[in-house]
């Protein structure tokens, strides 16, 4: 019998981390929740949930060398899966809660870009109302992702933020909240995902897609 | 495209639902968390948790009750009732709620909403507003607290701006005059709000009949519709109710 693919779950300190544990768990990892950047560097796959501000969260997880630790894991090959803030913290820079006048707070920089506000109007002017908070169609952009292999195109998932991702080559599925956003990404080539709805909150439909993330975790070995 | 929520609401007291629930094939009528399961298997979008609880003595059974929560439900959920500050509400949200909805004290001191949003993000933080209409003026409505037992002068719409301004991600609006009437939603009401906030609206209070859920959405312009007893009576199911809203041409995720 295969034995189960070991998921780490990188906690910065910002909150409740148990419905992602249970979601993954569910999907048939083995998970370990730590934030201890050693066993982030070895980890068989990463997922980086997403509690709190992008600068908060981008300064505890340099603080405490998870930022490397990330990194090293993705070098090494790690399937890695960021989730909401999670994958915002993917981009170079965020804006969110960011310092004025400052320099913005740094990310992991797997993907090039800046993370903004969301649109508050759709391009005839209507306004939007920012949280973006419920339930939104996923349609698939661009080339076909492993990660959205089992999810229907126009599927419901559970978005609660006020910050999106910029638009690149990255992007593999788009939403809609006054303008069409990023709301899944990959680095090309790579088994390097983020999401921003939460699969964990998202009923059959995210465990359809933790159990291909989990996939794709247990081919990685 | 962005769905229109269905929320149920369970009134907890000392860890039990309160409001009389009469579900059929529950083993535990009162256990919060296996109605809250229910309504997940239902396709609920969304559940709130309002705790009733008299003493902060007994709010650890809460914390308890947001903790199993996180274990056992897949859809978000939203804990609310009796917060005084933001560690308070840190309780909560470390037990695994997503959200929080803070009442009283929020009218009490307006700056405890931005503490709490930047503490957790705009988008955990509910401001929920009870609100009555103001004798002889028909586009009028104050703002109550203390469970709806202590009125306080403040014009609930002016609140509601206010509270968005704050730091609130969303406001939970509920009529008093409506609340326990089955006559609908104060549509009115609603409507005055989701035009003065630039944040989501969940309508709550006076659903009585299907139709009222999509009274909410279309003439009170809120963007997620609340109800309690309509759904632990087993009166109506949430396919039921999503499904009528989908006839009205809402969207709405079945």
């Amino acid at each position: 019998m295969e034995s189960q693919p070991q998921v780490v779950v990188v906690d910065y300190r910002k909150g409740n981390l148990k419905s992602v544990e249970r979601g993954l768990a569910a999907a048939g990892a083995a998970v370990e929740v730590t934030s201890d950047a050693e066993a982030i560097a070895r980890a068989g796959a990463v997922v980086l949930p997403g509690v709190g501000a992008f600068a908060d969260a981008a300064a505890t997880m340099a603080e405490l060398g998870q930022v490397d630790a990330v990194r090293a894991a993705v070098d090494a090959g790690a399937p890695f899966l960021g989730i909401c803030l999670g994958m915002h913290l993917m981009f170079e820079a965020g804006e969110e809660h960011a310092p004025a006048g400052g320099p913005l707070p740094r990310g992991l920089g797997l993907i090039p870009g800046t993370v903004g506000a969301l649109a508050r109007t759709d391009e005839e002017g209507r306004p939007y109302k920012v949280p973006h908070v419920g339930w939104n169609s996923v349609h698939a952009y661009g080339a076909p992702s492993p990660l959205l292999a089992d999810v229907p195109d126009g599927e419901y998932f559970y978005f609660t933020h006020s910050f999106a991702a910029p638009d690149g080559p990255a992007t593999i599925a788009r939403a809609v909240h006054a303008r069409p956003f990023p709301c899944a990404v990959q680095v090309p080539g790579r088994p390097v995902f983020g999401v921003q709805f939460h699969p964990e909150k998202s009923s059959d439909a995210g465990a359809r897609l933790l159990r291909s993330f989990v996939r794709l975790a247990t081919r990685a070995r | 495209m962005l769905t229109k929520r269905v929320i149920p609401c369970l009134d907890v007291k000392d860890g039990r639902v309160v409001k009389g629930v009469n579900f059929v094939g529950l083993r535990d009528a009162g256990d919060p968390i296996e109605l809250a399961c229910r309504y997940d298997e239902q396709r609920a979008d969304e559940v709130v948790f309002l705790d009733i609880t008299a003493t902060s003595d007994d709010r650890a059974t809460t914390v308890g009750l947001a903790s199993r929560a996180s274990e056992q439900l897949h859809l978000p959920y939203c804990v609310g009732g009796g917060f005084r500050t933001v560690a308070d509400m840190r309780r909560m949200i470390a037990a695994g709620a997503d959200k929080v909805s803070v009442n009283s004290a929020a009218v009490a001191d307006p700056a405890l909403l931005t503490a709490a949003a930047a503490a957790f993000g705009t988008q955990a933080v509910v401001c929920a507003i009870d609100a009555k209409a103001v004798a002889g003026n028909p586009n009028k409505w104050e703002v109550y607290v203390a469970g709806g037992r202590k009125a306080t002068g403040i014009d609930a719409v002016a609140w509601a701006a206010e509270a968005a301004r704050r730091g609130a991600g969303e406001i939970l609006l509920t009529s008093m005059d409506r609340d326990g009437s089955r006559d609908g939603f104060d549509c009115a009401l609603t409507r005055a709000v989701a035009r003065a906030v630039d944040i989501p609206v969940i309508a709550s209070g006076g659903v009585g009949e299907l139709e009222h859920f999509a009274q909410g959405i279309l003439e009170g312009e809120a963007d997620a519709v609340l109800a309690a007893s309509v759904f632990h009576f087993g009166e109506l199911t949430i396919r039921q109710v999503k499904e009528s809203m989908r006839s009205y041409g809402i969207p709405v995720r079945l």
